[in-house]
């Protein structure tokens, strides 16, 4: 008996936020995700939660603040425009301490750009999710089982460290279908003493806000979530290594582009050029330490990206100087080919160390 | 096995992304490694809709099928946009009814069906994409039938509509 469904990826990853505990989704279609709205309709209600059309972005987002106000498991998804109308509401969610889950298929930008899968809001994810001194913890799945695991992954996290994580996922990955187990694991729920829930008058009243309007305090409160911050830089760096062992020339790329960089990496393998590939699976915290490793070994790296370069950064302060970082990048909805990234390496590992 | 590329493709209504999810189903039941990448968006109404398939026994590194080792053609916009794609001794198999072959194709095996002509006698309407999977299953042998009637099986709602699916498939099975 086989137990692998053949399932989309927005649709995998919405059946396991309500397999992990999801009581509350709230969202607006947008291509390439309105299948995770589409599929939360019909499943969330007979799942026991609740499924809530909102009529915009900026309403589903505050809609999410007040059920994990509550301290209910709550989601909300979205394509890159729709992020970006979100981000007033994540900025209040971090400034509130609240856990839930926020999904980001990214499509061409900026503007309305275009419905093609992109990866061009990267730096929104991981620099400015919102004003404000503060961060997402921002997990990138490559296959739809990794849209399943770290969907898991992304509740549990959100309620240990008790902030907004994003899922930050492509137009590629939205749209294709892989086979899928779904792990058979409880939810870590920990206990929300903070939950502005009913409590009959056994306790004082909670109360869940961003608004701090004592200098001194606001910037203790800070503080005190940036050392959470360091915990989780210290302790939930994910990445997957490739072929790094030996490897002369390394590439760094992550979702959907990373599989492509993959089959580039392997092919240059045949050439006979030492590669191999980081797939950074948690953009932040990004693995600098790797990277940092891997410079005192390597000739050069390569960041592929579907943007004009914006891991690019990541990479750049991980390696520090230490040695060439190369980019290559399609945008705007094109998508890299392992033809091209296996030119690139071809031409980079024939010595042009100067066409950075 | 090694890695076997498809590309399917043709107008939006044709069922292109439903040949795709019975092979790729059909292959999951298989134990292989499978990989569904439609192309999305306006192009699906009217223009060419394509998908790409990835059959495998190891891990699928890029789902994106850019070099086809397989094309089902189902109109002249996408065949002519991909036929040049497809690699050396690979299979193009086309619905003869609707593609017209200005260059003779010597590098690679061509398999023309006149898929929607045979539908429409037999009743089977808009079951041409089926009758070419037939042929590419017969041709190709790249996964049994038996799977294949279980992926059908598993993906049409009513007895009626697997029984003309079956059929659609066989008359493909019998035509190459």
């Amino acid at each position: 008996m086989n137990t692998k469904l053949l399932m989309k990826g927005n649709e995998a990853l919405a059946e396991a936020a309500i397999r992990c505990g999801c009581k509350s989704y709230f969202g607006y279609p947008i291509t390439p995700q309105t299948e995770i709205a589409a599929y939360m309709a019909k499943r969330m209600p007979k799942a026991g939660g609740v499924y809530l059309q909102a009529e915009s972005e900026i309403s589903a987002i505050n809609m999410v603040y007040g059920a994990a106000a509550a301290g209910i498991r709550s989601m909300t998804s979205s394509s890159s425009p729709g992020i970006s109308l979100k981000t007033e509401g994540i900025s209040y969610l971090i400034g509130a301490d609240l856990p839930c889950v926020i999904v980001n298929v990214m499509r061409g930008g900026p503007g309305l750009g275009g419905i093609q899968p992109s990866q061009s809001d990267y730096w929104q994810a991981t620099r400015a999710p919102g004003h404000g001194d503060g961060h997402l913890l921002v997990l990138a799945p490559a296959g739809i089982q990794e849209m399943v695991d770290l969907t898991y992954l992304a509740f549990d996290l959100a309620d240990e460290y008790r902030m907004p994580v994003m899922i930050l996922a492509d137009g590629i990955l939205g749209q294709m279908m892989e086979p899928v187990e779904f792990p058979q694991q409880e939810p870590k729920y920990v206990p929300k003493p903070w939950a502005t829930n009913g409590h009959q008058k056994n306790r004082e009243h909670n109360i869940v806000n961003s608004l701090c309007l004592n200098p001194a305090e606001l910037e203790q409160s800070i503080q005190k979530r940036f050392l959470r911050y360091q915990q989780i830089a210290q302790t939930q760096v994910r990445y997957q290594a490739y072929d790094t062992e030996d490897a002369k020339i390394v590439v760094v790329a992550y979702g959907a582009t990373a599989r492509i960089a993959l089959a580039a990496v392997r092919q240059a393998r045949k050439q006979g050029i030492e590669a191999g590939l980081i797939r950074p699976i948690t953009l932040w915290p990004f693995p600098k330490e790797v990277l940092l490793q891997l410079a005192k070994q390597v000739e050069s790296f390569l960041c592929v990206e579907m943007s004009m370069g914006q891991m690019l950064e990541d990479v750049q302060l991980a390696v520090n100087g230490r040695c060439p970082i190369y980019f290559f990048g399609h945008t705007g909805g094109v998508v890299p080919t392992p033809d091209e990234i296996v030119r690139e390496i071809l031409q980079i590992s024939g010595g042009k160390n100067d066409d950075l | 096995m090694k890695q076997i590329n498809l590309m399917i493709a043709g107008f939006g209504g044709q069922g292109i992304l439903f040949v795709g999810k019975i092979l790729a189903y059909a292959g999951l039941l298989e134990g292989k490694q499978v990989s569904w990448l439609p192309s999305y968006g306006p192009e699906m109404r009217g223009g060419t809709a394509n998908c790409s398939v990835c059959l495998s026994n190891e891990l699928i590194c890029s789902p994106l099928v850019t070099k086809p080792d397989i094309l089902i053609a189902m109109n002249q916009p996408s065949y002519d946009k991909f036929v040049d794609k497809v690699v050396m001794d690979g299979v193009v198999i086309i619905d003869s009814s609707l593609i017209t072959i200005q260059n003779q194709i010597a590098d690679k095996q061509l398999i023309s069906i006149p898929a929607t002509q045979l539908a429409s006698e037999q009743k089977l309407s808009k079951l041409a994409n089926i009758i070419l999977l037939g042929g590419l299953l017969k041709k190709t042998k790249i996964l049994s039938l038996d799977s294949i009637q279980k992926a059908l099986q598993t993906y049409t709602s009513k007895p009626e509509l697997l029984q003309s699916n079956l059929k659609a498939l066989s008359i493909g099975d019998t035509t190459v």
